[in-house]
């Protein structure tokens, strides 16, 4: 080979070797890189649930964090679960197996609604 | 020229006599009145005098008497708004206490805990036993609901009850209804009494004389103050009709923290300031969360109320106190009140 092939070569290589990469995708994911199926976040501040409804696959556990200064509860408007009092930094959680819609409340201040999407 | 000025002065002195009062005594009247001023209405046409409890009270059946409501004690909050509302509670206490006039009761509005623990419920009664007054009357708050279906307070204050804590009781002639809005909420709604609360209280005015002069009192108010925050009650338009009949009604509530008013005919609507944290005025903040102010104002924000029913009067005077002044814990009657609510 002439030098200038050689040097065509080995550059080539590494070009082709990125390109292949490109294609297979972002496949370098760490675990907080993206919501993982398993766990979803509610956070409660200044009487509003936030994300106010959010949308999750079955399986998930979705997990409620009091930032308020005031205690509140998560109920289920269909019975479905129900917290004890959430005081402030402290969290409640439960586990969506089936797909449904569920609203729920803060049954201390009605005002405050919120939904969980589950499908 | 002196002649006149005497003349006008002694007029003026004469007019002073004619209505019963010489100077000495209005001056005593206003010592005490420096407090307030009482603004009635007589004919249509508002009329203002100084309001004097005179000592000499007539005791006994269908006289005079008055009462304090105190609200919101929040027993076991401990966050900057106010990190030790037991020793505000007990500050409302003193006040209570060293009032000229012994109120014959005290009622609480509701929210005597913060987590309805037993813990906050036990401090709650150390604090009330050193009241001068020994009958309390209670109305739970949505704070004190929070063991299941509010069974921690109704144990320990829902004597003789029915449902989630409602009841009545007559006083020197006058009715008091104790209303419990804050249970079985619903989600988006605000107060709520339901129906069998409401066919209870319609059972229990049913019979009595128009004259009679009726004081509702529940933890959230019944009139609707600010929908956003849950400040109102969905069902008290119905509560409210079977009052319409009675010549005066007041009704007395807290879970604001703040002092709001209205009157509607011949009911009278009073919010009470809580004796632990103050709360913000509607549309002023994002939420109805506990406010912070400077700590040498606290004692201005936190308050008690004291009532007094006249039996001449055909509703009931009320006037709001605050704990106390520029900082200073007033346990005495120093701190000026502001008079609100008025004889009709």
């Amino acid at each position: 080979m002439t030098r200038k092939n050689v040097w065509v070569t080995s550059l080539a290589t590494p070009v082709v070797i990125a390109v292949l990469l490109s294609l297979v995708g972002p496949a370098s994911v760490t675990a907080n890189d993206q919501p993982s199926a398993a766990n979803a976040a509610v956070k409660i501040d200044n009487f509003v649930f936030g994300p106010q409804t959010i949308t999750i696959p079955a399986g998930t556990t979705v997990t409620w964090t009091n930032s308020d200064d005031i205690p509140h509860t998560v109920v289920s408007t269909e019975g479905v679960f129900k917290s004890k009092v959430v005081d402030t930094d402290e969290k409640f959680s439960y586990t969506f197996t089936k797909a449904g819609t569920y609203p729920y409340y803060c049954s201390v201040h009605p005002k405050m609604t919120g939904k969980v999407v589950v499908q | 020229m002196p002649d006149k000025t005497q003349d006008l002065i002694d007029q003026k002195l004469q007019d002073l006599n004619n209505d019963g009062v010489d100077r000495r005594g209005f001056l005593k009247c206003m010592a005490w009145a420096g407090t307030g001023l009482v603004w009635t209405m007589s004919g249509g046409i508002p009329v203002s005098r100084a309001f004097a409890k005179s000592h000499d009270r007539k005791a006994g059946k269908g006289g005079d008497f008055s009462f304090v409501q105190i609200s919101d004690s929040h027993i076991g909050f401990s966050k900057p708004a106010n990190p030790d509302v037991t020793a505000t509670l007990q500050t409302a206490i003193n006040k209570i206490n060293a009032m000229p006039d012994k109120p014959d009761f005290i009622i609480h509005t509701g929210d005597l805990s913060q987590l309805s623990k037993p813990s906050e419920f036990d401090t709650l009664d150390q604090v009330l036993k050193g009241a001068s007054a020994k009958q309390i009357y209670f109305v739970p708050g949505e704070r004190d609901m929070l063991s299941d279906n509010g069974d921690e307070y109704l144990q320990r204050y829902g004597k003789g009850t029915k449902g989630n804590g409602w009841y009545s009781f007559d006083h020197e002639g006058v009715h008091f209804v104790g209303l419990v809005n804050v249970a079985n909420l619903k989600a988006g709604g605000m107060g709520s009494l339901g129906h069998e609360q409401l066919e209870w209280f319609e059972d229990d005015l049913k019979g009595r004389s128009a004259s009679t002069p009726i004081v509702l009192f529940a933890h959230i108010p019944l009139w609707t103050i600010y929908p956003d925050w849950g400040w109102g009650t969905d069902d008290s338009e119905q509560a409210l009709s079977y009052v319409k009949r009675f010549g005066s009604v007041t009704v007395l509530n807290g879970h604001i923290h703040q002092i709001m008013q209205k009157v509607e005919g011949k009911v009278s609507f009073h919010t009470a300031m809580s004796t632990a944290f103050p709360q913000p005025v509607p549309g002023t903040a994002p939420s109805a969360g506990p406010m912070k102010v400077p700590a040498d104002q606290l004692q201005r924000v936190l308050g008690i109320t004291d009532v007094n029913y006249v039996v001449s009067g055909r509703s009931l005077a009320i006037v709001d106190s605050p704990l106390g002044d520029s900082g200073s814990s007033a346990s005495g009657g120093g701190a000026p009140g502001v008079v609100n609510s008025f004889f009709g």
